[in-house]
């Protein structure tokens, strides 16, 4: 009796061990991602099967080559006094393993092209979204609906250096997303404005040079809502590692209310170029913008690196007249990394970095730009 | 008749001698081997672990940059020539080379070119940090001053390669003891002399498109320039031109120094030699025509995508088999396992592995997916490390005794290979994985889901790069100290150059040998 029941906790101790231990390892499983993922668009499931399906191929003909090949060493070693064979010709067995190889590429690529054909199939959308990569972020249009804004990555500096705990999304987070919804028919359209970048999101088998003077095409119906992310997947320069892509895909109804929320957002923003801020206000603001968007090239404390990025602290613009700095900062330099900000930042926006470049690191300018002199000088005025 | 070699370091300033060429070549590229390594391992001490610790990412792109263009052109490619230098003549009864002093020239070259492109490390803007395949207007509009040395460094590592590849070829086909023909030439020769084509038919190209973007960069042309009316995406199309027969002009030596040492240990001549000879020949030319396969992303139209992939898929059938022919001639052998055949045989074995993902690769939907990817970093990893690097190794183990008289030391041969395979596997393998994970080349910092594979491989690097410290240590304890080889050295291998002395003297084959 006793023993029964001693064998009983022996059994269920064991069995509940074995659940622990398969949670633990279904959680590592987890944690060590591993395959590809199937995603959630048609396309990016069939690639998915393609994937695999070309793995299995590539596991059935290892395990002929390799069993053949680790048979024979076995078996044919010196060591077990096997004496050599001298055949070293077959015109049959030549013509064999040329034309077995040549039916599985026949098999493997039949599906391939039918994918491919769909995958480029760009036609028909119901929603279009122009892409634009910039050295590093990334801009984004939704097409006929006047809403583009730009996604910059929002993981702090702090977490990047190792003084603070890294979060889960680290490095594929940003501040703006994009919104989609879902079950539309989505045609992207990918370019670049410097360098060329690469717009990936795995979950939908988009995957689009950014070329700058040319546009790319590809697509993408996703199935279910969620938010994807990505990454810039072509080598674009210092922070390429540093311009996830973030996508945040709603039911239409909260898609629509998306647009409208961005629609009133950017009205406000008009708004605000007519009004007059204060030297504080600005300083405040233009040191905010400079660490994003300025400090990946210039460096924070405004000393940018020697022969590739020039210095602002005491720079000949930033402490030049005022006309110039804000030209360089609206349209960039001409055959230099340094990028045309206007369309990229608000007036609000370059007025107050114009403002903060003039009097930080002991610039001590003095003078300020109001947004309605930014706006003056894009008008040309 | 015979005269020495002259005394001090004029010996090799002014040597025309293909053995003190080869040897040069060897030690040079040796040299490289580990500079590029050491870039390599500031990398991976980088990707140990998430976060930026060790290096900015400036410069962790300009290590990404210097460890593939020294790996390619440094360690790689020189050491094909050094080998070619040192075993042709012996291998079909010449002399020396065809063209002695213009192979002085083409080794003495290098130095300064290699001199050049470290030396921009030290500029300021820092070295190229474009990657080594130097994507255009990355590399022309924005990239560092350091550049314009860039492009004169591969100017003369072209004109270097230009110029042994001409070498080569006259020597082929000039100087063959009577009776060596050329379906009787060793498979060494033969795919040196189908590579040293394929280097003058790319190397101008490359050649071309460093000058079309030294033109862009100074001369205020537009060849890559949209703004200008030029298209960035031409630059990939030369590039790739050039770039895809390199990668065949680093392997098809590999294939020949792996089919004379199979043999040899197998005891047992190489299966199918005409159709190793005619697959080398098929796998060069389809070469020049899937360029465009590292270019799927681009935004080509369906038809060239559909193109690219089928003709890549083809190359698999010539490379299968070869494979095969290997496989064939190991079967019913009586095989040993010293060193070269151990290299030899993961050799055979990691290659098909890194030719599988390349099969996987070039399924054009699936390469959406992988491109970019760490994925390729270890498909190309695969077929570089152990297909250049490990048959490289083998060559130097199998025929260091006939270069310096004396035989290396087994068990260090063997402690440094499983070192070396446990090694590249730790590194290389995990990278599948991160990648299908869906982690991007080139970036300094990543995602905590690819923090463990990550580490994973920067164990694995460390341990790669231990394994190279015996290598070196055995080669120069062999050279200085080890036994006296004798001068058939293995245990009846076949080819001429197991006919003259060990270590083979100064000048061989003055009078021809005969050839049955």
């Amino acid at each position: 009796m006793l023993k029964t029941a001693r064998g009983l906790c022996a059994w269920m101790l064991g069995f509940m061990c074995l659940l622990v231990a398969s949670s633990a390892l279904a959680e590592e499983a987890e944690r060590w991602k591993f395959n590809m993922t199937p995603g959630v668009t048609p396309v990016s499931q069939d690639v998915y099967g393609l994937h695999m399906q070309m793995f299995w191929w590539c596991v059935g003909i290892g395990v002929v080559v390799f069993g053949v090949m680790f048979v024979s060493m076995f078996l044919h070693r010196k060591s077990r006094g096997v004496k050599p064979a001298n055949f070293h010709e077959s015109t049959w067995l030549e013509l064999l393993w040329t034309a077995i190889p040549f039916v599985i590429l026949i098999l493997m690529g039949i599906p391939a092209s039918k994918s491919l054909i769909e995958l480029y199939d760009t036609e028909k959308s119901e929603v279009d979204v122009l892409i634009t990569g910039y050295q590093w972020r990334w801009k984004y249009e939704i097409l006929g609906e006047d809403v583009s804004f730009f996604s910059n990555l929002s993981t702090p500096r702090d977490q990047i250096e190792g003084h603070a705990e890294k979060s889960a999304n680290y490095l594929l987070e940003v501040d703006e997303p994009l919104v989609l919804p879902v079950g539309k028919k989505i045609r992207f359209l990918v370019t670049a404005s410097d360098v060329i970048h690469n717009w990936w999101v795995p979950a939908f088998a988009v995957k689009r040079d950014a070329i700058p003077g040319f546009i790319n095409d590809s697509w993408a119906k996703i199935e279910e809502p969620g938010i994807y992310r990505g990454q810039c997947a072509e080598l674009c320069g210092k922070d390429h590692g540093f311009m996830p892509i973030v996508v945040d895909v709603r039911s239409e109804a909260d898609y629509r209310a998306w647009l409208d929320e961005k629609k009133a957002a950017a009205a406000a923003l008009a708004e605000l170029t007519e009004k007059t801020f204060t030297f504080d206000e600005l300083y405040a603001k233009g040191e905010e913008i400079y660490n994003r968007s300025c400090a990946a090239c210039h460096l924070a404390d405004g000393e940018g690196v020697p022969g590739v990025f020039p210095a602002l602290k005491g720079s000949p613009v930033a402490v030049g007249p005022i006309d110039h700095h804000i030209d360089v900062v609206v349209n960039g330099v001409a055959g230099t990394a340094m990028q045309a900000f206007g369309e990229q930042l608000s007036e609000v926006d370059i007025a107050a970095v114009v403002t903060y470049e003039r009097n930080a690191w002991g610039n001590n300018m003095g003078d300020l730009a109001q947004p309605l002199d930014i706006y003056n000088h894009k008008q040309g005025k | 008749m015979a005269h020495g070699p002259a005394k001090g370091f004029t010996r090799w300033l002014y040597t025309t001698n293909h053995k003190d060429i080869g040897s040069m070549y060897l030690w040079f590229s040796f040299a490289m081997f580990f500079l590029g390594g050491m870039f390599a391992l500031v990398i991976r001490a980088e990707l140990f672990q998430p976060g930026l610790q060790i290096v900015e990412p400036n410069f962790f792109n300009q290590m990404t940059t210097m460890h593939g263009l020294v790996m390619v052109f440094g360690a790689v490619m020189p050491a094909f020539v050094g080998l070619a230098n040192w075993m042709v003549p012996l291998m079909i009864g010449a002399p020396d080379m065809a063209l002695p002093r213009m192979n002085n020239w083409s080794f003495w070259i290098l130095p300064f070119a290699f001199a050049m492109l470290s030396s921009t490390l030290f500029m300021q803007g820092g070295a190229p940090n474009f990657g080594w395949t130097f994507y255009a207007p990355l590399s022309t509009t924005y990239a560092p001053p350091s550049v314009t040395f860039f492009i004169f460094a591969i100017h003369i590592m072209g004109a270097s390669s230009i110029m042994g590849a001409i070498n080569i070829i006259a020597t082929i086909l000039n100087m063959r003891a009577p009776g060596m023909t050329l379906m009787k030439m060793p498979l060494f020769v033969w795919t040196w002399l189908i590579t040293a084509f394929l280097l003058i038919a790319v190397m101008p190209v490359l050649a071309g498109v460093v000058t079309m973007m030294l033109m862009d960069i100074h001369f205020g042309t537009s060849f890559f320039d949209a703004a200008g009316g030029g298209d960035p995406v031409l630059f990939q199309h030369v590039f790739w031109f050039f770039g895809h027969p390199e990668v065949y002009i680093m392997i098809l030596p590999a294939f020949g120094i792996v089919s004379a040492i199979i043999p040899t240990f197998a005891r047992k001549p190489l299966f199918g030699y005409a159709s190793m000879v005619y697959a080398t020949a098929a796998i060069a030319i389809l070469s020049f025509v899937v360029w465009a396969h590292h270019m799927f992303t681009v935004g080509m139209p369906i038809a060239g995508e559909l193109f690219f992939m089928w003709a890549t898929m083809l190359i698999s059938v010539p490379t299968g088999v070869k494979v095969f022919n290997w496989v064939a001639t190991m079967f019913k052998g009586s095989m040993t396992f010293e060193t070269p055949m151990l290299f030899s045989i993961a050799f055979v074995i990691l290659f098909t592995i890194g030719g599988f993902s390349g099969l996987m690769l070039a399924i054009a939907p699936a390469d959406f997916q992988y491109h970019d990817t760490y994925f390729v970093v270890a498909h190309f990893h695969y077929v570089l490390v152990p297909g250049a690097i490990f048959s490289i190794t083998a060559g130097v183990y199998y025929w260091l005794p006939k270069w310096c008289g004396n035989m290396y030391n087994e068990t260090m041969g063997k402690i440094h290979f499983w070192l070396a395979f446990i090694g590249l596997n730790v590194t290389f393998f995990p990278m599948h994985f991160s990648g299908l994970a869906g982690m991007p080349r080139r970036i300094p910092d990543y995602n905590l889901m690819f923090a463990d594979w990550n580490m994973i491989s920067s164990v694995g690097a460390f341990l790669f790069g231990a394994a190279q410290v015996v290598f070196l240590y055995n080669v120069i304890a062999t050279i200085v100290s080890g036994k006296k080889a004798t001068d058939e050295v293995w245990d009846n291998p076949e080819g001429l150059e197991w006919t003259v002395a060990s270590p083979a003297p100064y000048h061989t084959f003055a009078e021809p040998p005969e050839v049955k």
